[in-house]
C-alpha cells in the first residue's frame, strides 16, 4: 500500500485555562490517501474544525496541541518553526473556510490576492501570475474573468467568493486542501455548484481533500472515507458508504436516524436523548456513554480505543465484544 | 383529503384558519432625498414580496421554501404584523389583520399569532431571566397576573417544552441553542395561541438537536391543535414537518402543492431544481445536476417570468410575460407557461426524490 499523504497521530489539543486544561481532541488517529477526499463530521464542539486549523498550523492562541504528531509526506509538520511552517501553508496544504468574505481580504482586488499568493509560493514574474490566476479564475467557473480579476471581493456574490476562495486554494496545486464547511453558507442549488467544482478540480489535480462538515448530505456525495467525531474523539471512520448506510457506533446510528429524509413518512425522527457534554465534564469511559442506548458497565469505566470492524474503526465496546466473540 | 387523515388536527375541515391573498410588500431603498436631488437618481423600490396567496387549514402546517432573498421571511413577517403589507390582505378567521391600523386593535390577533424566530442566540434577551421572558406575554395580555399563578404557568410551560421549571431562575446563556430554542417555543406558547410562525426554527442547530425539536414542535401540534406556517430553506426538513408545501422565488410564489405532490410530481422548473439540490443520502449513485446561475438582484429583477434567465425551457414568452397561477389536474397551482402549454413534459419522481427507503435507515 501506498504510504498515506497526511497521518494525524495520536493528536492531543488543549486548552490551559485557569481551572485547569481542557481538553478539545483527544486521542485522534487518522491518515488521508493522496487524492482521497476524508469527509469530517461532527456536531458543533466535537472538535472537528480544530483538527483541521492543528493540521494547518493555525491554532489559535491559547489552544496548543498538547501531544502527537502530523505527518505529511513522511515529514513531520505540527512542530514546525512559524517561518517554515508559512511554506507549507499555502504550496503544499491550501484552506477554505465557512466564511468566503472573511478569508478575502476586503480591500485588494480579488487579483491581486491571487497574484500576490502565487508570486509568494513560485518565481513567476507578475505578467506570468497575472495570466495564471485569470486561468485559475475560469477554471473555477467565473464569467468574463480577464474583467472580473479586478473587482474587489464585495463584487462578487456569496457563491461567485467561494470560488475565488477555491482559486486562492488551488493556485499552487497543493498536495492537500482542508475545506472547513465550505458549503455551509451558501444555498442549496449554489452549494451544488461550489461541490461539484471542488471535487471536478480535486480530480483533475490529483489533490487530497479533508472536508469538515456537519452536513452528513455533504460527505455522502463527496467523501471516500468518513471519519465521525463526538466529544473531541473519533467515533468511527470508514468507507463512506459503510457509514452513512450501515453505521456502527450508536452515535452514528442516531445521527443517521435524526436526519429528516424525504419520502419516508415518520411521525418523529429518531433523537439522541440528552446534548453533548461540556469539555469540562466529559464522562469517565466512553463520552458517549450517557446518553448511549446500548451503554453497559465496561462503557462507564474505560474508554474504548478505535478497534477494527468492517473496513473501518469504531471506538466501542460492543464491537470489541463481537470480535472476542468472533475469536471464540 | 383522505392521504391527510394521519396528520394532526385532521378533524378540523377545510375551512382557512389563515388565507393570505394577493400579498405585497415593497420596501424603499432608495438613497437619501437630499442625494437623489443632486445625483438625479430616481427612487428604487424593492419589492421582497409581490401577489402570494396561499390558505392554511386549522391544525395544518403550510411551509414556504426557497433560497436567501425569495421572501419567505418578509412574508412570515407580514403574516404576524411584525411589517405592514404594502398590498393584499392577511385574513385570520374572517378578519383582515393587514389592514388594522392600531395597536389596540392588533392585541386580540397578536396573542393568537405567534412568531418562533431563527437565531435563539438574538431572539432572547440576554439580562433577564427565563422566568421573566416566558412571563413576558402572560403580563402583556393580562392572562396571569398574580405572581403565583404566573410561575406556576411559566414552570407548565417549560415543562411542557421538555426543559426543567427549576431553569426558570437562570439566564439564556446557561443553555445551548437547542435548548433556547425551546424556551424561544414556550414563550411563544404562553399566550396559548392557535397559529405560531416559524422562521427557519431550526437551522441554526445540529442535527441532532434539530430531531429533538422537530419532535417537540409536531408533538405540540398535535396536543394544541396548533396551526403552523413553517418557513425553510431545507428541504428534507420541510418534507417532515409540512402538510401543504409553497415554492418561492424572487418575491413570488412559483408552486403550492400538497407535500406528496411537490416532491413526487414537481410541476416548476424553479422546483425541479431545488429538489435537485437535495444532497444524496441513498448513495444511489444519483448525481446532483448542478445549476447554473444565481438568483438575480429584485430590486432590478428580470422582465416576463423572474426565473426565466436560469431556466433550460424559457421561450420568448417567458422573457416578456409573467406567468400567472393556475390549477393543473394534480391539485399542483403552478405559475410557469412551459408547465401551461405543455411544453414541459410531467415527472415522476417516486423513487429518485424519495432516496431514502426505510428498511434502508438506521435507527
Amino acid at each position: 500500500m501506498a504510504a498515506p499523504l497526511l497521518s494525524v497521530e495520536n493528536l492531543r489539543i488543549e486548552f490551559p485555562t485557569r481551572r485547569g486544561t481542557l481538553v478539545a481532541v483527544d486521542d485522534v488517529s487518522f491518515h488521508i490517501d493522496p487524492g482521497e477526499v476524508l469527509g469530517v463530521v461532527g456536531e458543533s464542539g466535537a472538535g472537528k474544525s480544530l483538527t483541521g486549523a492543528a493540521i494547518i498550523g493555525l491554532l489559535e492562541p491559547p489552544g496548543r496541541i498538547g501531544d502527537g504528531r502530523v505527518v505529511l509526506e513522511g515529514r513531520r509538520i505540527d512542530n514546525l518553526p512559524y517561518n517554515e511552517m508559512r511554506r507549507v501553508r499555502g504550496r503544499e496544504i491550501g484552506a477554505i473556510f465557512q466564511d468566503p468574505l472573511t478569508s478575502l481580504n476586503p480591500l485588494y482586488t480579488v487579483g491581486r490576492q491571487l497574484v500576490e499568493t502565487i508570486q509568494t509560493h513560485t518565481d513567476m514574474n507578475s505578467a506570468q501570475a497575472r495570466r495564471r490566476a485569470i486561468e485559475l479564475l475560469a477554471e473555477v467557473g467565473i464569467p468574463a474573468p480577464d474583467r472580473r480579476i479586478d473587482g474587489y471581493p464585495h463584487q462578487f456574490s456569496g457563491g461567485m467568493r467561494q470560488r475565488v476562495v477555491i482559486a486562492l486554494a488551488l493556485c499552487v496545486n497543493p498536495r492537500l486542501i482542508i475545506a472547513d464547511e465550505p458549503t455551509t453558507a451558501l444555498d442549496v442549488s449554489i452549494q451544488a455548484q461550489i461541490l461539484a467544482l471542488l471535487k471536478r478540480l480535486c480530480r483533475d489535480h490529483g489533490t487530497a481533500v479533508m472536508l469538515v462538515t456537519h452536513d452528513m448530505g455533504v460527505i455522502a456525495e463527496t467523501a471516500d472515507r468518513v471519519a465521525v467525531m463526538y466529544a473531541g474523539r473519533l467515533a468511527e471512520i470508514g468507507p463512506v458508504h459503510d457509514v452513512v448506510k450501515h453505521p456502527r457506533h450508536p452515535y452514528t446510528v442516531g445521527l443517521m436516524g435524526s436526519i429528516p429524509g424525504i419520502g419516508t413518512e415518520v411521525e418523529s425522527l429518531t433523537q439522541i436523548e440528552g446534548n453533548m457534554p461540556r469539555l469540562t465534564d466529559i464522562p469517565p469511559g466512553c463520552a458517549f456513554n450517557p446518553r448511549c442506548p446500548r451503554a453497559f458497565d465496561l462503557c462507564r469505566s474505560t474508554r474504548p480505543e478505535p478497534m477494527p470492524a468492517g473496513e473501518g474503526k469504531v471506538a466501542c465496546w460492543l464491537f470489541a465484544e463481537e470480535e472476542a466473540m468472533a475469536d471464540g | 383529503m383522505a392521504d391527510a387523515a394521519g396528520t394532526a388536527g385532521a378533524d378540523q375541515g377545510t375551512h382557512p384558519l389563515l388565507r393570505v391573498a394577493g400579498l405585497a410588500k415593497h420596501f424603499d431603498v432608495s438613497k437619501p432625498f437630499l442625494n437623489r436631488l443632486f445625483e438625479g437618481e430616481k427612487r428604487q423600490i424593492l419589492r421582497a414580496v409581490q401577489d402570494v396567496s396561499f390558505d392554511i387549514p386549522s391544525g395544518r402546517t403550510f411551509s414556504l421554501v426557497g433560497e436567501s432573498g425569495c421572501g419567505k421571511s418578509t412574508v412570515a413577517r407580514s403574516v404576524v404584523g411584525l411589517y405592514r403589507p404594502s398590498g393584499g390582505s392577511v385574513v385570520f378567521e374572517g378578519a383582515d389583520i393587514a389592514s388594522l391600523k392600531t395597536r389596540a386593535a392588533m392585541k386580540p390577533f397578536r396573542r393568537r399569532l405567534q412568531m418562533i424566530f431563527q437565531d435563539p442566540y438574538a431572539s432572547l434577551n440576554p439580562r433577564w431571566r427565563v422566568a421573566d421572558i416566558v412571563a413576558e406575554p402572560l403580563r402583556a395580555h393580562r392572562i396571569e397576573t398574580e405572581a403565583g399563578a404566573v410561575k406556576k404557568r411559566v414552570g407548565d410551560l417549560l415543562t411542557q417544552v421538555g426543559l426543567d421549571p427549576k431553569d426558570a431562575a437562570k439566564y439564556p446563556h446557561e443553555f445551548s441553542g437547542g435548548q433556547r430554542q425551546r424556551i424561544s417555543i414556550a414563550r411563544a406558547l404562553a399566550s396559548q395561541p392557535d397559529f405560531l410562525v416559524c422562521d427557519e426554527p431550526t437551522s441554526a442547530l445540529d442535527v441532532s438537536v434539530q430531531a429533538q425539536n422537530l419532535n417537540l414542535m409536531k408533538d405540540l401540534q398535535r396536543r394544541l391543535g396548533l396551526t403552523y406556517l413553517f418557513i425553510s430553506h431545507n428541504l428534507a426538513v420541510v418534507y417532515h414537518m409540512s402538510d401543504q408545501v409553497g415554492v418561492m422565488y424572487l418575491g413570488r410564489l412559483v408552486e403550492v402543492a400538497e407535500k406528496r405532490t411537490l416532491f413526487r410530481f414537481p410541476q416548476h422548473p424553479y422546483t425541479r431544481l431545488l429538489l435537485d439540490t437535495i444532497p444524496n443520502l441513498d448513495m444511489s449513485g444519483r448525481q446532483r445536476e448542478p445549476v447554473a446561475g444565481e438568483v438575480p438582484n429584485p430590486i432590478n429583477p428580470p422582465p416576463g417570468c423572474p426565473f426565466h434567465p436560469r431556466c433550460p425551457h424559457a421561450n420568448d414568452r417567458c422573457r416578456v410575460e409573467l406567468p400567472l397561477a393556475r390549477p393543473t389536474d394534480g391539485g399542483t397551482e403552478v405559475a410557469c407557461h412551459a408547465v401551461e402549454e405543455g411544453r414541459l413534459p410531467a415527472e415522476d419522481r417516486g423513487t429518485a426524490a424519495a432516496p431514502a427507503l426505510e428498511d434502508e435507515r438506521p435507527g
